[in-house]
């Protein structure tokens, strides 16, 4: 990998989003719905105050935008392979590596821009992030982002031409990833066998870190467990990701 | 002398999708000079792509070898990645993308200065005729403009040797011509190898000095056009006669004129090929009136490749791509046969 290549790589996946900037805020309808139907709910559900359930609430919500929006970015991929432009930049002279690393690495900019988007409009409601959390939960997420992102990278370059096949197996993964991480409901009373899935389950820690972070308590054990789960999945990601491409033709 | 741009030695390529084998291409040995200008024609499914994608590194052949701008394919892959230019038969630009950013963004990738890159994509955005789509996504465009700018993305970086796969289809008649006075002026500013496959026969004729016609995997033949046609197809001679009689006995005269099989094209019609149609013509007529048989009609048409396919696989081009559509079989022959013209993008 150079890191030439991989710059020019990003650069070109980015430049469709600098040209049309709004495709970035737009694809957060879905998480200000459960934002806007989902809190009410919690507030009369657990009688906590707004403020309070928001401090909960919304780092859930910062990992549902990475989970669904890096979850999903392989589709383009799988596009690009159907049409053919993904052919040409394999027989330009870029590594394979960098082929992967500069599209998994693009996810940080809307990662970045779409929680910053959703903490503001949080903010009038009573939710309050510590600036220094809210700056580390970032690079937690952008981690988790990178990881979660060259998986559906490679997702699509396994499934090929099978985008039917792409959508079954991101759907049949993304949901009891999000169910079983705590970030819609707590899994308090969940039974033991659940309780027992989510604590393997990387995004529950992620989850957990990004609250810890966000409400200030840096030296929770939980941001230690979270950025370790960010990082083992940002490296597996990246791992199996580079194979897949290097594999693709 | 220069070594071969090009040298391929028993290049195979089997493809294994659930129990099926497909052999795409079958022990292919051939080479290519520097600045050499060839055209690869061949049916729907003969191995014109495979071999191409073989060549541009992007499949790994089953067996054989073969080093491109001096470097191995497989051994070297990215040495001859960065010496090579390639236009794939499907659509090069990213639909998300715009048209100059592209142009941008691939000079980029082949290590292209910013201020480079910027002039060369304005220069190509003009000169093929995208002047005025030049902020629109690739999404946008027609059929034919995707098309150019999968030419102007190929040309970008100005590379030696240059792979297109089909490059003129879909191009309507004014900008196939503008493709070519691009792909000449390369190789007489540059000396620029062209590797092209097409599917159109006369633009083969008129522009390529090199003509391999590929069948079932295999190059079947390999020369010029000139020389192909001479000595495999020659000019087709069709008589017309008064009656089904006359051209009976027409027949056997032609035959023992020209000492080659006379084919009945219909029952007043008959035609033979033969090495030089416009002194036989004359001959033939004479003799035929002599015998007294009424000749009514008379052409002699030059031989085209798709006579130099018929004559190599006893079937015409456009016969081999229709048999290659059998899996829909109420293909109508008419949108067949416009698919055999404009290939299958
Ligand atoms: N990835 C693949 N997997 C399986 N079979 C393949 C694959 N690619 C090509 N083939 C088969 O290999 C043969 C040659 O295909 P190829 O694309 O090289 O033909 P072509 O000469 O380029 O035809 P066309 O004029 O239609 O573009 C065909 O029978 C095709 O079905
Ligand atoms: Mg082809």
């Amino acid at each position: 990998m150079t890191a030439t290549d991989t710059w020019n790589v990003m650069t070109r996946e980015l430049r469709p989003v600098a040209r049309d900037p709004f495709s970035v805020i737009f694809s957060l309808l879905q998480p200000l719905v459960f934002l806007g139907l989902f809190a009410p709910l919690l507030v009369g559900e657990s009688g906590a105050s707004l403020a309070d359930t928001l401090a909960w609430f919304v780092p859930g919500v910062l990992v549902m935008i990475v989970l669904f929006g890096t979850g999903a970015t392989g589709s383009n991929l799988q596009y690009e392979m159907m049409t053919g432009s993904h052919e040409r930049t394999l027989v330009a002279p870029l590594s394979r590596t960098s082929l992967l690393v500069g599209r998994a690495l693009k996810e940080i900019v809307p990662i970045v821009v779409q929680s910053l988007v959703i903490v503001a409009i949080a903010w009038p409601f009573g939710f309050r992030a510590n600036l220094l959390g809210l700056l580390l939960g970032l690079v937690v997420l952008a981690a988790f982002g990178v990881g979660l992102g060259s998986l559906s990278y490679a997702l699509a370059l396994k499934t090929k031409n099978r985008e039917w096949m792409f959508w079954a197996v991101q759907q049949s993964l993304i949901f009891p990833l999000l169910i079983l991480s705590g970030m819609l409901l707590p899994l308090d009373s969940a039974p033991r066998w659940m309780s027992a899935v989510a604590s393997v389950n990387p995004v529950n820690w992620v989850v957990q870190a990004e609250r810890a972070l966000l409400g200030g308590d840096l030296a929770a054990s939980a941001v230690g467990w979270g950025v370790l789960s960010a990082s083992a999945v940002c490296a597996v990601g990246l791992t199996v990701g580079i194979r897949a491409m290097r594999a693709s033709d | 002398m220069d070594a071969p741009i090009i040298e391929a030695e028993g290049l195979t390529k089997r493809f294994t999708s659930r129990k099926a084998t497909v052999e795409a291409v079958t022990d292919l040995t051939f080479s290519v000079a520097q600045g050499e200008l060839v055209a690869f024609l061949g049916p729907n499914g003969a191995g014109k792509s495979t071999t191409l994608r073989m060549l541009t590194t992007l499949i790994a052949p089953t067996s054989g070898r073969a080093s491109v701008v001096g470097r191995d394919i497989a051994r070297e892959a990215a040495a001859v990645r960065a010496r090579i230019g390639y236009v794939g038969q499907l659509t090069s630009g990213s639909f998300a993308q715009r048209v100059r950013d592209e142009l941008i963004s691939q000079g980029a990738f082949y290590g292209m200065a910013k201020a480079a890159a910027a002039a060369r994509a304005d220069a190509l955005v003009e000169s093929l005729g995208l002047s005025g789509f030049a902020t629109r996504t690739v999404q946008q465009l027609s059929g034919g403009q995707k098309r150019r700018l999968d030419i102007a993305l190929g040309l970008m970086h100005a590379p030696p040797l240059l792979f297109l796969d089909e490059p003129s289809t879909g191009l309507d008649p004014q900008s196939r011509a503008n493709l070519w006075e691009h792909i000449l002026d390369l190789r007489r500013e540059h000396g620029t190898t062209v590797f092209l496959t097409t599917h159109y026969l006369e633009e083969a004729d008129r522009y390529a000095e090199r003509v391999m016609v590929m069948d079932q995997g295999r190059v079947i033949a390999d020369d010029t056009a000139a020389h192909l046609k001479e000595h495999l197809a020659g000019d087709a001679v069709t008589l017309g006669l008064d009656s089904p009689g006359s051209a009976d006995r027409a027949s056997s005269l032609v035959a023992e004129v020209t000492g080659r099989e006379v084919r009945r094209v219909d029952a007043t019609t008959v035609a033979v090929h033969v090495a030089d149609g416009a002194t036989l013509l004359p001959t033939l007529l004479r003799r035929l009136d002599a015998a007294g048989v009424a000749v009514v009609s008379a052409t002699g048409v030059p031989p085209t490749l798709d006579d130099v396919f018929l004559a190599l696989t006893g079937r015409t081009l456009r016969e081999a791509n229709l048999s290659t559509a059998d899996a829909q079989p109420d293909t109508d022959p008419v949108a067949a046969s416009a698919t055999a013209e404009g290939g299958d993008r």
